[in-house]
């Protein structure tokens, strides 16, 4: 004889109440934060070295948090910018989560900051399911990847807000067939505002600052069923 | 490999929800999202390797998909997508990022065994 007990609770119920602890601490700080996902390779350390030093720049407070499997190379590259960084070793882990995010702030005065960047594992499948209390999530893709490659990892380019597309000065050199590529993003993504990027030229690096800073305020729909 | 996170946090979750003279688990039921970007092949390996050691060790995970469904605001109607990679109406064509079911990941239920009744002589 078996019987059946209804338990109804979310999986990720743990990372996700980390999660609106620290969204709720981001808004109370005044701090808009970002967390950035796409595959390895797609320049995304590289970018944020420009916005960071841009918002130095600016007099935008930007500090960054960044999380590989292994070194603190990244780090120690972005810390060149002048803005305050620190490293999160995943020790393997595909992803970054809430509550390694939170252990990483320890210290840090938020209150003073205007934008914080969490730069997740480069990944474009772990990261997807898990909030990290940001209020923007970017996904990228560099002109050197697939045209097709938001239709082949769906679930992370879905759910971002801002898309950037990356390395845009060597676009004519491999031949980069943007219609194809809008029209794949536009597919898994018909809303997010998507910014046109070279960490070289500089070309629209301010774009991406002007839209982090002026992002919609912290959104807790992503993860939680809306309600028709 | 996050699937390994999500099998722990499973097998945390219902290993919490049990007291101590539980009856055992036999299968543990989940509703998983297409668009969590969870494998459930993968989920179902990451799951035996948690479930060691644990009360759940001999329950079987049991793993029902959840398709993407979208609202239409033209149509003002769900509509079920067949993939991921498509977001528009299946009616109008309408482009909609307004997803209503198919991100989360869900515990649902637990299948316990049920002591027989004892039969007084």
């Amino acid at each position: 004889m078996t019987r059946i007990v209804e338990l109804k609770k979310g999986i990720l119920e743990k990372n996700d109440l980390h999660a609106a602890a620290l969204r709720a601490t981001y808004t109370d700080s005044g701090v808009r934060v970002s967390n950035w996902v796409s595959s390895p390779g797609t320049g995304k350390t590289a970018l944020l070295e420009a916005l960071l030093r841009l918002a130095l720049q600016r007099g935008v407070a930007a500090a960054a948090l960044v999380g590989d499997c292994a070194t603190d190379n990244d780090a120690r590259r972005l810390a060149r910018s002048g803005a305050p960084v620190r490293q999160i070793v995943t020790e393997g882990m595909c992803h970054l989560e809430a509550d390694m995010v939170s252990q990483h702030l320890n210290g840090w005065d938020l209150a003073s900051l205007d934008l914080l960047v969490v730069e997740n594992v480069g990944n474009l499948v772990c990261p997807s399911g898990f909030d990290l209390g940001e209020d923007t999530r970017i996904a990228l893709l560099s002109v050197t990847e697939g045209e097709d490659k938001p239709l082949k990892y769906p679930q992370i380019f879905h759910s971002a807000d801002v898309i950037v597309v990356t390395k845009t000065d060597i676009a004519d050199a491999v031949e980069w067939d943007a219609e194809s590529a809008y029209h794949a993003l536009r597919s898994v993504n018909p809303v997010a505002p998507i910014i046109e990027t070279s960490s070289r030229t500089g070309a629209g690096v301010d774009s991406l600052l002007d839209q982090l800073l002026s992002s919609v305020p912290a959104d807790d729909s992503r993860l939680t069923p809306q309600e028709a | 490999m996050h699937e390994l996170s999500v099998a722990h946090a499973i097998v945390s979750t219902v290993v919490e929800a049990l007291s101590e003279d539980s009856p055992r688990v036999l299968e543990v039921r989940v509703r998983i999202g297409v668009l969590s970007g969870v494998v459930p092949e993968a989920l179902t390996y990451a799951y035996d390797v948690a479930a060691q050691a644990t009360p759940l060790a001999d329950a079987a995970l049991h793993i029902e998909r959840a398709p993407v469904v979208i609202h239409c605001a033209p149509c003002d109607a769900d509509r079920i997508l067949l993939g991921t990679t498509d977001f528009t109406c299946s009616a109008c064509g309408a482009p909609s990022n307004d997803v209503r079911d198919g991100k989360d990941m869900e515990i649902l239920s637990l299948v316990l065994e049920d002591e027989p009744a004892v039969v007084s002589p």
